[in-house]
């Protein structure tokens, strides 16, 4: 399989929620783009629409939310290996429909936020990778067991047979994650999303899940969209970096240039935000994410005029910022800004070239 | 990777990167404690249902107090002249086509030679304006105060105003509703008062003791709640005397719907009773020399009195309905004592209410109460409730 | 399991002793005794006395004992040859009386039991699915109205319209040529013609409660992050709902099974009456105006134990539906 072909393509990607007090623009105009084999970290505040973008993908967003524009395109690699490829066009499929359910699970699948709240509290861990088996592979229940704790195996689950017949609440919440992954990784995916699936686990759990999700990623060659407020994960699991600001992607490239020379002022507060080690324990601060930066993100359903982040922008120009919105400018082939402060430097980018 | 990490070590902390000080969230929490119940006040107004359903309950609650001024004429005064009358038809226009002030017309009985039962027709002829404040029956106000006004009716003894018609003997249906409101609508009432004393004691002692007065009471209340309430209701009423005088039949049969009642509130003080002992701020109140009631009176109750009116209001319907079908069954309250389930054992068999159909209008008062009773429990509970908004 | 079970069996042994001292106790209320005032009348109406029949039912109840001695009698009669003792009014055993009739009230709640549940769940389900649709308004107005009217009520109502309108007389279990008749299949298609009304009504009510239960728990349960989780597996909407929130969802509703059965015996009763059926509660309300004690004892007893039962069944049933209590664990409950 060519390693540098793209998985999927969000081109201008538009999902509101139509509430009784307002629109809330969840995702406004997101650009991404995944490869095959590789991972993508995004990176954002809490409430940016990381979460809503990922649910996007699978046509999962619940109402009163609707994707309202743009196309989530699939080059869906055929079976034969022989690199050509099927193009879907995911927002055009019936949300409820066949097609998008085979997607589902099997070409691309979820891990989600929480490990405690993903599985069923009354059935047990193995009906409910079974089910996923079952349902995406034309296996009897006999063979999908085998499968399930095969996976349940790989996933270095203790006693994978006993396990399977456990209910989620006899587990850990370090073995419920593992069994999530399981499920998820049960159907072989070519994307698996996985939506800051190390939050609730402490930190050796954390670093275990990380080490696994790799190994796993280069053994079964998925490619990885991983969301995360934590830029020391991104920096370990990520090739490519997308920075996401109130629904609109402002900064995507790969982990180098995003880490040494982060051009859009958010990615920049976002960097220099992440503390010290050795000084925040020698102040004895407690261990923070991504508030550091000036201000609150504004309350969702006020549109701001011009740059999002204007009012929080150390580097505002006047007359500028609060007025024009700041289109994606391509500094260079495979790094993408939007900001003013680079509008004069390249005048028109090159397009992106995949 | 593990190159990149070490970028972070270095990097100065950047002049956009401010941390951002701490709100002033004191002021913010004290103006939330002090508006607590403010805050349940607001949310309740928010809740239309149950404000409408409070005006309703107002408005019954209204006439039953005032009864003897609200309903036209004494429920016990029989017009003997218009026994079984069908509700009165009210008129604005005239059989000229002139509009007028409402009027009711004059009846002609006449009997049915069949079946030898009264039926009446209109006289046209004769018009009587319904009026406000007219004089009639005369009656003593709550027993005190002597007085024949009525809030409305013809004032014309001649053609009494039976909005809801007229039963067997010729008393007016719709006086009778109003003072059986005076019944019924307090039994709820006092039963629940009962309930909400036997339960705060009972549980109360259980709570406060444990060991076995705390194992009788619970074992009590195990036996209540499995048996069903109508049929024990009947049972404890069958033994009230038939020849009792009204007053003490109408406590006891309170009595006895609040044996049921008390349960759940007692489960709930025993439990609040049990963990409180084990409160840090109840032993130093103790050992600040407080006494045991003072620290129940200022630490318990404030933090459930919501729970306490809410799981009251919700007990008040099914004790309305309790009074109902005793009454209805007649083991209840007897005439002469009037209440809606009482109204009702006139119309227990098919060819009254066929025959006298407006003698089932006490139905729609009871549900009416029950059904308000429970938007407004609803609305109560919803507005103590700290998670919803 | 099993000692669960087992556990739960012997905290229920107490519970229904205490039932029948209770049971016992209400019946020796009014004053007077049957036995007395029978004889009275009998007197009055210069009928003769058999003595020595009189002797002996005070001699077999105690009649002339003191009251836990004839407690005693009465319970030991229950416990060891299951007879409920004698019906004056009747003059017959009471069990003779009694089972039939309770039975027939049994099926009656039962039947009303499956009417609810099979009304409530689906209509739960569907509003929890759709909240704030019109369908979601309908039916929390309706069970509002259903909650507020009690069936004898709602049996007064339906009895004028079916007799005004369509003059049909609504009541009884039988129509008077089956009345006497052995049992044939002739007869129990009458039986069902007439049972579907009071089962319809006694259901109503309950209906209204359970879709209110069900409607709450799942949408408690669709906000679950496992829900969503079930959709990216790509399994069907209808399968989503189905395996995950309804099956959680469903559990507390099992365990109404206990509490229903004693609200179709309570409001049952009134509604059995007003409806003129020949079930448990005319004869009940008959027994305790005449003070048939024995009858009326049987009653509250047979009544009782069966609801101590019926919550016995709902929590055995949820241990089983619900692995959580099976295990002890409190999580998420
Ligand atoms: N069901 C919903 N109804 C209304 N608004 C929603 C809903 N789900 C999400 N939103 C809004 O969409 C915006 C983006 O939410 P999203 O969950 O994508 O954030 P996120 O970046 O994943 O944040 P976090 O890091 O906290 O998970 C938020 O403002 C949120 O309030
Ligand atoms: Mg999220």
């Amino acid at each position: 399989m060519p390693e540098n072909q793209v998985l999927v393509e969000i081109k201008d990607l538009h999902t509101y929620f139509f509430l009784a007090e307002g629109v809330v623009r969840a995702v406004d105009g997101v650009d991404l783009v995944i490869k095959r084999r590789q991972t993508l970290g995004v990176v954002g505040e809490s409430g940016c629409g990381k979460s809503i973008t990922s649910l996007s993908l699978l046509r999962l967003i619940p109402p009163p939310g609707r994707i309202t524009q743009g196309e989530i395109l699939y080059y869906k690699p055929s079976a034969g290996d022989n690199g050509s490829v099927d193009v879907i066009n995911i927002t055009a499929l019936n949300p409820n429909g066949r097609e998008i359910r085979d997607i589902r699970g099997n070409q691309i699948s979820m891990v989600f936020q929480e490990p405690m709240t993903a599985m069923s509290p009354v059935r047990t861990v193995g009906q409910q990778i079974i089910e996923a088996i079952m349902l995406h592979q034309k296996v009897n229940k006999a063979e999908a067991r085998k499968r399930a704790i095969e996976m349940l195996a790989r996933v270095k689950m203790p006693k994978p047979e006993r396990t399977i017949d456990d209910y989620p609440f006899q587990l850990s919440g370090g073995m419920r994650q593992r069994a999530v992954i399981a499920m998820a990784l049960s159907c072989h995916p070519h994307l698996l999303i996985a939506d800051e699936p190390t939050t609730a686990l402490d930190v050796t759990t954390e670093a275990q899940i990380l080490d696994l999700m790799r190994s796993l990623q280069n053994e079964l060659g998925m490619a990885i969209m991983y969301i995360t407020h934590n830029l020391g994960v991104v920096a370990e699991m990520a090739e490519e970096v997308a920075v996401m600001y109130l629904g609109k992607v402002v900064e995507q490239t790969d982990v180098k240039t995003i880490f040494l020379e982060p051009l859009h002022p958010y990615t920049q507060g976002l960097l220099s935000s992440i503390p010290r080690l050795d000084e925040s324990i020698m102040r004895g601060e407690k261990r923070r994410r991504l508030q550091m930066i000036k201000g609150m993100v504004p309350d969702p359903y006020t549109r701001l005029k011009g740059c999002p982040f204007h009012p929080r922008c150390p580097k505002v120009i006047g007359d500028v910022c609060d007025q024009v919105e700041p289109a994606s400018i391509w500094v260079r082939p495979g790094h993408m800004v939007r900001c003013h402060l680079y509008a004069e430097a390249v005048k028109s980018g090159p397009a992106p070239s995949h | 990777m593990s190159g990149f990490l070490s970028i972070f070590k270095g990097k100065q902390q950047e002049p956009g990167a401010e941390v951002q000080a701490p709100s002033a969230q004191t002021k913010d929490e004290r103006f939330y404690r002090a508006g607590q119940w403010q805050l349940v006040w607001w949310k309740f107004r928010r809740h239309r249902l149950a404000n409408f359903a409070m005006i309703v309950l107002g408005i019954l609650y209204f006439i039953a107090a005032f009864a003897e001024f609200v309903s036209p004429y004494d429920p016990l005064h029989r017009f003997k002249d218009f026994s079984a009358k069908p509700p009165s038809v009210i008129y604005i226009r005239d059989t000229e086509g002139r509009l007028r002030l409402p009027f009711v017309y004059g009846a002609i009985r006449a009997r049915d030679p069949v079946t030898m039962r009264p039926v009446y027709k209109e006289d046209t002829t004769r018009i009587y304006p319904i009026k406000l404040f007219v004089r009639g029956d005369e009656y003593k106000f709550w027993g005190l105060f002597p007085s024949d006004l009525h809030l409305f009716g013809t004032g014309d003894p001649q053609m009494p105003l039976f909005i809801l018609g007229s039963d067997h003997l010729g008393r007016d249906v719709l006086s009778r509703i109003f003072y059986g409101a005076r019944i019924s609508l307090t039994v709820g009432l006092i039963g629940v008062f009962l309930s909400f004393i036997l339960g705060l004691v009972l549980g109360g002692l259980a709570g406060y003791f444990g060991g076995l007065v705390d194992e009788a009471v619970m074992r009590i209340i195990d036996v209540l709640v499995s048996l069903p309430a109508i049929p024990l209701w009947m049972a404890l009423a069958a033994a009230l005397p038939q020849d009792w005088p009204q007053l003490r039949t109408y406590f006891y049969v309170t009595i006895i719907l609040s044996i049921l009642g008390w349960t759940s509130l007692a489960r709930v003080v025993r439990g609040k009773m049990l963990s409180l002992r084990e409160e840090d701020y109840v032993m130093s109140a103790k050992l600040d020399g407080e006494s045991e009631w003072q620290i129940i009176a200022r630490y318990m109750l404030p933090g459930f009195t919501s729970y306490i009116i809410v799981s009251l209001t919700m007990a008040i319907p099914g004790m309305i309905l309790g009074e109902t079908a005793l009454s209805f069954l007649g083991i209840g309250l007897h005439p002469p004592t009037i209440s809606w389930g009482v109204m009702l054992q006139d119309a227990q068999n098919v060819q009254t209410i066929a025959q006298l159909p407006w003698l089932l209008t006490p139905v729609v008062f009871v549900i009416t109460a029950v059904l308000m009773f429970n938007f407004l429990g609803d609305g109560l509970r919803d507005a103590a409730d700290p998670y919803v908004t | 399991m099993l000692s669960y079970i087992i556990g739960r069996l012997l905290r229920m042994i107490p519970q229904v002793f205490l039932i029948s001292i209770l049971a016992f106790i209400i019946v020796q209320l009014p004053p007077g005794d049957y036995l007395t005032e029978h004889l009275n009348r009998l007197r009055q109406s210069g009928a003769s006395i058999d003595q020595a029949e009189v002797e002996r039912f005070t001699k077999m109840y105690g009649l002339d004992q003191p009251m836990h001695i004839q407690y005693l009698k009465w319970i030991t009669n229950i416990v060891t040859r299951g007879s409920f003792g004698y019906s004056f009014e009747w003059q017959k055993p009471v069990n003779e009386v009694i089972v039939g009739r309770i039975g027939t009230t049994f099926v009656i709640a039962f039947l009303s039991f499956v009417v609810c549940w099979s009304l409530a769940i689906p209509i739960g389900i569907y509003v929890a699915v759709r909240q704030y649709s019109l369908a979601d308004y309908f039916f929390t107005f309706l069970g509002f109205i259903g909650l507020a009217t009690p069936g004898f009520l709602l049996a007064l109502v339906i009895m004028y319209v079916a007799y005004t309108y369509f003059g049909i007389r609504v009541g009884g279990l039988f129509s008077p040529e089956f009345e006497t008749q052995p049992w044939s299949w002739a007869k129990f298609v009458d039986l069902l013609s007439h049972l579907w009304l009071p089962v319809l009504i006694l259901a109503i009510g309950g209906t209204a409660n359970l879709i209110r239960t069900m409607r709450a728990t799942m949408l408690d349960e669709l906000r679950k992050q496992y829900v969503m989780v079930a959709r990216a597996k790509g399994l069907s909407e209808f399968a989503v709902l189905l395996r995950y929130p309804v099956r959680i969802a469903i559990n507390p509703i099992l365990s109404t099974f206990g509490w229903l059965l004693v609200w179709f015996f309570s409001g049952g009763m009134v509604v059995e009456i007003v409806l003129n059926l020949n079930t448990a509660g005319p004869v009940l309300w008959r027994s305790l105006m005449r003070q048939d004690m024995y009858m009326a004892g049987a009653y509250i007893v047979i009544i009782g134990t069966l609801t101590a039962l019926g919550s016995l069944i709902s929590d055995i049933l949820l241990a089983i539906v619900d692995p959580r209590i099976r295990f002890g664990s409190m999580e998420g409950l």
